[in-house]
């Protein structure tokens, strides 16, 4: 099968280092850790974790050298908020989609995985849209291109579900457009929030009625077990503190609202995401301790986000809440080290503390931190290599590890693309001459 | 067959079948192919009373048999098609998908009575409101044995077709057919066989929307006919003190359905489904797989059996002639029909559908491609025969020439795949047909 060999190897998955390799060791570098400083030196990396970091590493005669050239070697970069390598985005039929998941529809063989790659993305927070108050579950997924479903969730990432507030999910109740387009409850803000507090109401109920239920089993009685609900079940989770809360949002009204009902029903929001007014109400969202995932300088889309300034990012930030930059975009996610550049001109951050916006706090909002997000002995190896440094509008990818694997290799992309270019032709020309219609005699004749 | 034709046929002679044809025949000296064993020359086929009763190359022709010269004829099974909507006409009764009475339906639906006509709230739809969901009902019952698409079939070559109503997500339930019959009911070989699902949408306005809310609405529905299973087994041992549990006909379709059909194209979506199918506790068959290609491990390891559309992805005929198509798109286009010999070749259960191949003239030469891309010509018998038979549990009776089974069979004047070769005669429950003169044989004109 030498035709599928050809498409296996060059559409899906330019992998030239394998799970097995064994020991890699990245040399003559410049290492941004982000939490440990930024030095010259080597990374030993065994068995796709990160076993030492340094000027100088123990490695063993046999390891893999990969000479950085003198370029810089920086933590994969996390983006808490996409909508790539999915087949399904928002299910907002319905206000409340509790019972849908991304972890149905996910699409390993999205072209936006290589291009997150590309881009020095190594992890991403696979979301739900935003059309209802309550969306679908989430997944974190790592870029490994080339793999399965399964084999591209980041396995032990704590669960979580996406909500969303204001115009999104109100839109469909007609709001100002007229009844005509009035599809579904709710049609204001204040729709919003009472979906959200029926929903949590009617998941109260159903856990007690399960632990009612439980308690009279045990006791010895006989009863039908009550009917499982897909959609009240992760809202059950959410009260327990076994699912987090992603929340689309960003009027500073809409966002101390969801705190304030989130406090009266005893859960958490995990993060506010766009939380383009979060300047405004900081104070309250380090209080409440919520994460905060936004923009760098993207605003004035729509009359909700008009009241955005550049500065949010640092300011949540100096308040002490923990903040990350997201992409929410195929495109904006291959430029993130740009968008954490921003936050240096505006609120003055040091390159560290940008670098943390895209790398190691969207991993501790995801509680993935133990895992990702800084270059640190114990952790995998999800690493990038940049020509210039990061912060650099300049710099561009060369390579991009995940889990210790080469997964994206700037070089062997280039020298790749003569040879698909080729077959592309070939096969174009060659199904273009079968489908040309037949005609009793003269041949094929192009369509006028 | 009309009344009359009935009449007249009772007052024929005793060699005769009820349908007014002869009910013993002997087709002799032709190639025989079995589907379950090599080819045999210069064979006899005996045919009584709608079972074959013999064959060999010795077989006898019995006595008072109506004997047909087959010199120069082959005898090969009737073909199945897999997954089929022929019988069933366009306007079955499937569209009045939603339930008359839809329970906790239309919550907030009061309040909002002046919406037009034409503006649908579905703002408390959700699975327990069965959206999209027929699945009580049954091909059999909905069969219709003069329609046109059947005939058109039985020319061709095609004794049997496993029937499905395919309206909505839960489409119903699928019945075995052979395509011949005076009443509907003789028809039906096996019903139900197995609940065809789609993961349909419904659009912007009502649930599911999506594929991941399909998803979410299957596998809800498959919970809801566990549990409902239990509480009615529960219910029924002893009902006192018990709250009675609701009839719910979607779930009692779900319940009757020995099997679950889903679709799975790209090989995305046969991996999905795969894992999607042990979730619901029910033995599963695919359909689609255009990136069986792809595919044939996670099949193979699953032992998920694959039916495969026989229309092969084209390039568009009227499309821009300077649209450039992705590599992805091509490489799909040129590899979709070596699906079946990669599966053969791993041990992947598989049978043909005719999918959206709409001339059953067309449905051979989709079949000549596969053979074309390295699925040996037997094996492509096989998948239009006795596997379709095995992947529905009716391999006892159908999809081979073997003593006692159904006479479900077809002869042609030369290689079944070979592309002037003509269908001479059919036989269904060992009926004889003979389709009329063809018109110009398919590819060529005038």
């Amino acid at each position: 099968m030498q035709r599928r060999k050809f498409l296996g190897g060059l559409l899906l998955g330019p992998i030239s280092a394998s799970a097995a390799e064994g020991t890699i060791v990245i040399r003559n570098a410049k290492i941004l850790t982000v939490t440990k400083g930024s030095f010259d030196g080597s990374i030993l990396i065994r068995d796709g974790k990160i076993v030492e970091v340094g000027a100088n590493v123990n490695a063993p005669a046999d390891a893999r050298v990969i000479d950085a050239g003198g370029q810089y070697v920086m933590p994969g970069i996390i983006d808490c908020h996409s909508h790539i390598a999915s087949e399904a985005i928002n299910e907002g039929t319905v206000s409340v989609s509790s019972m849908t998941g991304i972890e149905d529809t996910v699409n390993a063989e999205d072209i936006g995985i290589y291009r997150a790659l590309a881009g020095g993305v190594t992890t991403a927070n696979i979301l739900h849209g935003s059309a209802n108050a309550i969306g679908g579950k989430n997944v974190v997924i790592k870029m490994r291109w080339g793999k399965d479903a399964p084999e591209i969730l980041l396995d032990g990432a704590t669960p979580g579900i996406k909500f969303a507030l204001g115009e999104n999910p109100k839109r469909r109740g007609g709001g100002d457009t007229g009844l005509a387009t009035r599809l579904r409850y709710p049609a204001t803000r204040m729709g919003v929030e009472d979906v959200i507090r029926e929903a949590f109401t009617d998941a109260k109920a159903y856990k007690a009625n399960w632990d009612d239920y439980r308690l009279k089993v045990a006791k010895g009685e006989r009863l039908i077990a009550p009917r499982r609900d897909l959609k009240l079940e992760p809202l059950v989770e959410v009260l327990e503190g076994k699912r987090f809360v992603h929340a689309h949002c960003y009027r500073a009204d809409e966002i101390l609202m969801l705190l304030r009902v989130a406090d009266e029903f005893g859960f958490k929001i995990r993060t506010l995401q766009h939380v383009l007014e979060g300047y405004k109400v900081a104070k309250e969202i380090k209080e409440h301790g919520a994460g905060a995932s936004t923009f760098s300088d993207w605003w004035s889309y729509k009359m909700e986000a008009f009241d955005a300034i550049p500065y949010n990012a640092a300011l949540m930030h100096k308040k002490g809440v923990l903040v990350s930059l997201n992409s929410d975009s195929g495109e904006l996610m291959r430029h993130l080290n740009q968008e954490a550049a921003k936050t240096v001109r505006y609120g003055g951050l040091t390159d560290d503390e940008a670098l943390a916006r895209i790398t190691i706090n969207p991993a501790k909002q995801l509680a993935i931190d133990n895992r990702v997000g800084s270059i640190e002995v114990g952790k995998d190896a999800d690493l990038v290599i940049y020509d210039k440094h990061p912060l650099s509008n300049y710099a561009k990818v060369q390579k991009v590890f995940i889990d210790g694997q080469m997964y994206f290799d700037r070089d062997k992309d280039m020298s790749d693309r003569a040879v698909k270019a080729e077959r592309r032709k070939m096969l174009a020309e060659k199904q273009k001459a079968a489908a040309a219609p037949a005609r009793p005699a003269g041949g094929a004749r192009r369509p006028q | 067959m009309t009344r009359r034709h009935l009449l007249l046929a009772a007052a024929g002679a005793l060699a005769f079948g009820q349908s007014g044809s002869p009910n013993l025949y002997a087709i002799q000296n032709a190639t025989i192919h079995t589907a379950s064993g090599p080819p045999i020359a210069n064979a006899t086929i005996v045919v009584r009373n709608g079972l074959i009763e013999a064959i060999g190359a010795s077989a006898p022709a019995p006595a008072g048999a109506w004997t047909i010269d087959g010199k120069g004829l082959h005898v090969y099974p009737g073909l199945i098609d897999a997954l089929s909507t022929w019988g069933v006409p366009a306007a079955a009764p499937v569209a009045a998908a939603r339930p008359a009475a839809a329970p906790g339906g239309g919550g907030r639906r009061g309040a909002n009575d002046d919406t037009p006509a034409n503006v649908q709230f579905q703002d408390d739809g959700g699975p327990e409101e069965r959206p999209s969901n027929t699945s009580w009902i049954k091909a059999a019952d909905l069969v219709q044995s003069a329609d046109a698409n059947l005939i058109a079939a039985r020319n061709a070559g095609f004794t049997t077709a496993i029937v499905f109503p395919t309206t909505g997500i839960f489409g119903g339930q699928g019945s075995v057919l052979n395509l011949a019959g005076d009443r509907a009911g003789d028809m039906v070989v096996s019903s139900p066989v197995g609940q065809y699902l789609s993961m349909s949408t419904r659009g912007f306005s009502a649930f599911p929307g999506s594929l991941m809310g399909s998803i979410s609405y299957v596998r809800q529905v498959y919970l809801d006919a566990e549990h409902y299973k239990t509480a009615k087994s529960m219910y029924a041992q002893n009902a006192r003190g018990l709250q009675r549990p609701a009839y719910d006909r979607a779930l009692e379709g779900v319940l009757e359905s020995p099997r679950t059909l889903l679709p799975a194209g790209r090989k995305v979506e046969i991996e999905r489904m795969i894992r999607f199918g042990k979730e619901l506790k029910t033995p599963i068959i695919l359909y689609g797989g255009v990136e069986a290609w792809r595919s044939a491990d996670a099949l193979k390891t699953a032992g998920v059996p694959m039916l495969i559309n026989l229309q092969w992805p084209e390039r568009e005929r009227e499309g821009d002639p300077d649209f450039l198509d992705s590599l992805r798109t091509l490489e799909t286009r040129e590899l979709a029909p070596s699906g079946p010999a990669v599966l053969a070749k791993a041990g992947v259960r598989f049978a043909f559908y005719s999918g959206g191949v709409a001339r059953p003239a067309d449905i051979r030469k989709a079949v000549k491609k596969a053979v074309d891309a390295g699925l040996a010509n037997e094996d492509a018998l096989k998948a239009m025969t006795i596997e379709a038979a095995r992947i529905y549990g009716v391999d006892d009776r159908l999809g081979s020439l073997e003593n006692g089974k159904i006479a479900n069979l077809f002869v042609t004047d030369g290689d079944w795949l070979a592309e002037k070769t003509l269908v001479k005669m059919v036989f269904v429950d060992g009926r004889k047909f003979e389709p009329p003169p063809t018109p110009a044989p398919a590819g060529r004109t005038e």
